[in-house]
């Protein structure tokens, strides 16, 4: 086994528009004040680490990237220090996919996503969330990330996927080695994604002896437009997409939502007495902390708001930072939990618009819904600190909170 | 006098977020994809007007029309 507590250091970045670094600690913690100087500067920015990496500052130009299939491919979807041979079509289909390949991929995987089949399986949800509270509610100090907020997605992606929800901290561990350890060790990426693509092979095996009716066997059942079933390379770099993708940024997602709850007490009240209003809070912590940050890789040479960008390039495509453009949401910098007009960009837009955003979305009400039900007093505890996952997905992986009122 | 009010889906832009169909659910449709159309014509039912503005104000696709007529 790889040493994964020591991934390759980088210098730490003293210039920030010409030599930018998300993975830099200043970054991880705060990035909000970073990314208004980069946009400050210019709508795209570049900088030499990562063998050449652009990152587009304004929701415009993160606009034209995201819908520019011409210039910007999808193969590689993760900013990294190495850019291995792309070897396989079917990585993570349909995230890594380009057209013309990528709707059919696509369209095979939206109907068990839809908001009518969330809503199937909204009361699995709301039970794994109760029995989690059960655990935690006597206690007046605990850490909400580990205890809450990190195992409500991967649960209710097992059951969808019909695996074991008690293998979920295999799963967390995968998706922490690919998602964080593996943008700057290849052999930690590479051992993670042959673990889970062993454990996805064996599940379909199972399943071709005796068939489920879950989301594996849905995938494996499932015909393209000549009626021919998907490869099973197909079926399980689609698996890996869903677990990849359904976990982190989720787990992320609800523990920002509730850090900024616990400090801020009049949002928290106000959804306390207006329990009506959590959808549309949930639009706006989404909108705030935006989890996800996509990579594109630039194919062809081409204009992005006036700067141009080269082939050979990566782009780090950051929701988060068009999702605080100033130009495009008034008081960007603060949460207004009853934002009427929020056409936010935390899923994505254009074609790769992120497959679970039904999920997540139902995952986040509920995940509030049942907290503040029954935990309507909390706060950070001040002799403990908030610590933020790097990379990919931004969220708290240490939350700690004080619970009820005596505190 | 009365403003006719009539939403529309442009099904090209649409990327299915569905986020007009959380708002405005009287108003639109999504097939088994999760992508949306326009419920019926689209006409607006008075005292829907506002939905119609929010869905489209809140569409990340800048996929709906809502049509004065
Ligand atoms: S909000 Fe826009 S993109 Fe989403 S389903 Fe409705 S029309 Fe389509």
């Amino acid at each position: 086994m790889s040493d994964l507590s020591q991934p390759a250091a980088h210098p730490p970045v003293t210039d920030w528009v010409h030599d930018f670094d998300h993975t830099d600690p200043q970054w991880t913690d705060d990035p909000f004040p970073i990314w208004d100087k980069l946009r400050a500067a210019s709508p795209v920015v570049h900088t030499e680490r990562f063998l050449g990496c652009y990152m587009p500052t304004t929701y415009e130009a993160v606009r034209e990237i995201a819908n520019d299939t011409e210039h910007f491919s999808s193969r590689r979807i993760i900013v990294r220090d190495v850019r291995p041979e792309i070897t396989s079509r079917n990585a993570a289909p349909p995230i890594t996919s380009d057209p013309p390949v990528h709707k059919p991929a696509k369209q095979l995987l939206l109907p068990p996503f839809t908001p009518d089949a969330m809503k199937k399986l909204e009361p699995r949800v709301r039970a794994i969330c109760n029995e989690l509270i059960d655990g935690l509610i006597a206690e007046s100090r605990i850490d909400a990330a580990e205890r809450y907020t990190k195992h409500i997605p991967v649960r209710a992606i097992a059951h969808m996927l019909g695996i074991p929800e008690t293998d979920s901290d295999l799963f967390i561990n995968w998706i922490h080695m690919i998602l964080e350890l593996g943008i700057k060790d290849e052999n930690v990426l590479l051992q993670a994604v042959q673990e889970m693509s062993a454990y996805f092979a064996g599940q379909i095996e199972e399943r071709k002896r005796k068939p489920t009716d879950d989301l594996i066997s849905y995938l494996m059942n499932v015909r393209d437009e000549e009626g021919n079933p998907l490869e099973d390379s197909h079926v399980l770099g689609s698996l890996r997409l869903l677990l990849i993708a359904g976990i982190d940024t989720t787990w992320s997602a609800i523990g920002s939502s509730l850090w900024h709850l616990a400090k801020t007490p009049a949002d928290r009240e106000r959804l306390i007495a207006e329990p009506g209003l959590i959808p549309t809070a949930v639009e706006e912590l989404l909108r705030a902390y935006s989890p996800v940050t996509m990579a594109r890789e630039v194919v062809k040479e081409t204009t992005i708001s006036g700067c141009p960008v080269k082939p050979g390039n990566m782009v780090l495509l950051s929701f988060p930072a068009a999702n605080r453009d100033p130009k495009m949401f008034p008081d960007a910098d603060k949460v207004v939990i009853d934002r009427r007009e929020n056409r936010h960009a935390a899923f994505g837009l254009g074609i790769h618009r992120c497959v679970g955003s039904n999920l997540a979305r139902m995952e986040m009400q509920v995940a509030l819904e049942e907290w503040l039900k029954r935990i309507p007093d909390f706060r950070l505890d001040p002799a403990g600190t908030v610590t933020w996952s790097q990379g990919t997905v931004r969220g708290p992986r240490q939350l700690p909170f004080l619970l009820g009122k005596a505190m | 006098m009365t403003e006719r009010l009539r939403v529309h889906v442009d099904p090209d832009k649409c990327q299915g977020h569905a986020r007009c169909k959380a708002l405005a659910p009287e108003l639109f449709e999504l097939d088994e994809y999760g992508n949306a159309h326009e419920a019926g014509d689209g006409t607006v039912r008075p005292g829907l007007e506002d939905k119609a503005w929010l869905a489209k104000s809140n569409c990340p696709e800048i996929a709906i029309d809502v049509i004065e007529e």
